[in-house]
């Protein structure tokens, strides 16, 4: 069981250089960056049981930060990619201290709203973000030593650093304390409150770091593509996410990770599903909520379950 | 002051449309629970209806809204019973995903039958009439008149009639009115249809007035949230009230203040509210 991670790894190393052309790499960097996103989404809802809406908000506040800077104070990606990430994180800190205050349906709402509030900003500040047009020429990464970074195959590996850290830190912070008590909070927030919990806290703590997260996932995406629209923080963004998440399986590790893969590399690759995509998107969500609510990894979990106990009865 | 009585003419117009979308929305979310992100999408299926019935079939105006009014209830009371009844006792987050889900579903179907291209409807009533001297097309009037008759009809149907006062009753508390004898299913199944067929009724209304297109459901949603929000969740009198203010404040807003930022209005008034009373308007904070 614990070999799966290492083979995943090994996998993620190797299948690069396997791809055919250019196209399937730039594919599966996008594949990366937005698994971390993914991974952000996770954090706040799987972990802490909050439906945040405002997802693509902070991966468009961690784009237009990295992207900004860049073309307007001609700061290097090295430096704007943490700024981004810090703002995301204290703009995340500080509308979570608002926006948890609201609960269940409201807090969903609210944070639609927060969502919808950030890209109408980024879409009708001309003077700073260029509206529509969008912002072009963003550099990608500079070279790190004797490290360069202009090759899609050298991007692809850096994608996939960020991405093994992320899964790491949070795999970090499930086992840690913290997470427990994160998932004390999603399962009864009065019965948390009671045994000592410090509710917000714990609340708030996710939403900053799923907001960080998302603002790391924007600054990689704006410095890889090299130029940037509004609809990057569009609310679709947050439900294209959301679906990440659900496909793969909310609250576990490498669901995120997998549903992300699934979902964004089949709709990229297969032309029927490009034109039907959003059709077959909707459906899913709702399938998937109504049949598997866990996710692939909640049916891997229930498959592997049921034979153990077809070896063992109790 | 003409352009001062034609911003409040428009306020109307829009609130019409706003405060039927909302009437469904805080119905919904009153008897079920549920914050029916698809409900923007049922208005916009509204508008396709008679859209395509007018302008295809060649059907006359208000037979078209009346087909539209009917498959849309339809549409609304299957909806209920094959994807919210069945999460019914599931967390709440996971009727909110489905609702998400139904959203993209619905707009990604219209988009495929009818395309992103705006389209114009034709109405019967395409003349200008003098309003006090003011210049109004005539759809607009129609539009005022057929909006607040629906109002005035679900007012008196949920106030009057027996079926009403069950849900009204379900909407109070759904344990209670089981124990005297409501089927609390048949209200949900019922509740989704009418509300659903007010959007349809407020999508046929404004489809001559403004152009339609795939996407014009997802800003009339979040209106209609932020309306329901301020009004109360589950309130009907604040959703009806509170469609034609949010309505006026932005066409004046919009006039007088800045058109650039006239879609933030809303949604900055609601974090405002959220921000100072974290459950809305008209609860106790929590």
């Amino acid at each position: 069981m614990h070999l799966l991670p290492w083979a995943a790894l090994l996998a993620a190393v190797i299948v690069p250089l396997l791809l055919p052309n250019e196209y399937y790499l730039q594919i599966l960097t996008q594949g990366y960056v937005f698994a971390i996103s993914a991974c952000g989404l996770n954090v706040i809802l799987g972990l802490a049981g909050q439906l945040s809406l405002a997802h693509s908000g902070f991966f468009g506040i961690g784009a237009y930060a990295l992207a900004l800077l860049a073309t307007k104070a001609g700061i290097s990606f090295w430096i704007g990619l943490p700024a981004g990430v810090a703002l995301c994180a204290v703009s995340g800190y500080a509308i979570g201290s608002i926006c948890l205050r609201s609960k269940g349906h409201y807090f969903a709402i609210f944070t639609m709203a927060v969502g919808i509030i950030i890209h109408l900003v980024i879409q009708k500040w001309e003077s700073l973000t260029r509206g529509h047009i969008g912002v072009i020429g963003i550099p990608g990464p500079g070279p790190i030593g004797p490290i360069s970074f202009d090759s899609t195959l050298a991007r692809s590996y850096l994608a996939l650093f960020f991405l093994v850290i992320t899964v790491l830190a949070i795999s970090r912070l499930v086992r840690s304390p913290v997470g427990r008590t994160l998932m004390a909070v999603r399962e009864s927030e009065p019965l948390a409150a009671a045994v000592g919990v410090d509710v917000m806290a714990a609340k708030r703590l996710a939403f900053t770091i799923s907001a960080s997260l998302a603002g790391l996932a924007g600054g990689l995406f704006a410095g890889f593509i090299g130029f940037l629209g509004p609809e990057s923080a569009n609310v679709e963004m947050t439900f294209n996410t959301l679906l990440y998440v659900m496909v793969g399986g909310i609250g576990s590790l490498a669901g995120p990770v997998a549903g992300t893969f699934i979902v964004y590399g089949l709709s990229q690759v297969l032309a029927v599903l490009q034109h039907y995509q959003m059709i077959i998107f909707g459906l899913a969500l709702v399938l998937l909520i109504l049949f598997m609510p866990a996710g692939l990894a909640g049916a891997a979990r229930s498959l592997m379950r049921q034979r153990v106990s077809e070896v063992k009865p109790s | 002051m003409e352009l001062f009585a034609q911003q409040i003419l428009n306020g109307l117009v829009t609130g019409s449309v706003y405060s039927l979308v909302a009437l469904g929305l805080t119905l919904i979310y009153g008897t079920m629970n549920v914050p029916n992100f698809a409900h923007g999408q049922l208005f916009m299926f509204g508008a396709y209806l008679s859209y395509a019935l007018v302008m295809r079939a060649g059907v006359h105006y208000w037979i078209a809204m009346a087909i539209a009014v009917v498959t849309l209830a339809i549409a609304g009371a299957v909806l209920e019973r094959s994807v919210f009844r069945p999460l019914r006792h599931a967390p709440p987050l996971n009727s909110m995903i489905a609702a998400l889900g139904v959203m993209l579903l619905l707009e990604a179907v219209a988009q495929n039958i009818w395309g992103p291209e705006f389209r114009h409807t034709d109405t019967p009533y395409g003349g200008i009439v003098s309003l006090f001297g003011l210049p109004v097309a005539a759809h607009r009037l129609i539009l005022l008149g057929a909006a607040a008759a629906s109002m005035m009809a679900l007012l008196v149907f949920l106030t009057r009639t027996t079926a009403g006062a069950a849900i009204r009753a379900t909407a109070q508390n759904p344990e209670a009115a089981l124990l005297v004898g409501i089927d609390t299913g048949r209200v949900a199944m019922a509740t989704f249809a009418i509300s659903a067929a007010l959007a349809a009724v407020a999508g046929a209304l404004i489809a001559p007035i403004s152009l339609v297109y795939p996407a014009m459901g997802t800003v009339v949603t979040l209106k209609a949230f932020v309306i329901v929000v301020l009004g109360g969740m589950g309130s009907v009198t604040g959703a009806l009230i509170g469609g034609y203010l949010l309505a006026l404040a932005e066409s004046l807003g919009g006039t007088y203040v800045s058109a650039t930022y006239q879609d933030l209005i809303a949604f900055v008034v609601l974090a405002l509210v959220f921000t100072f009373r974290p459950a809305g308007l008209f609860k106790a904070a929590v």
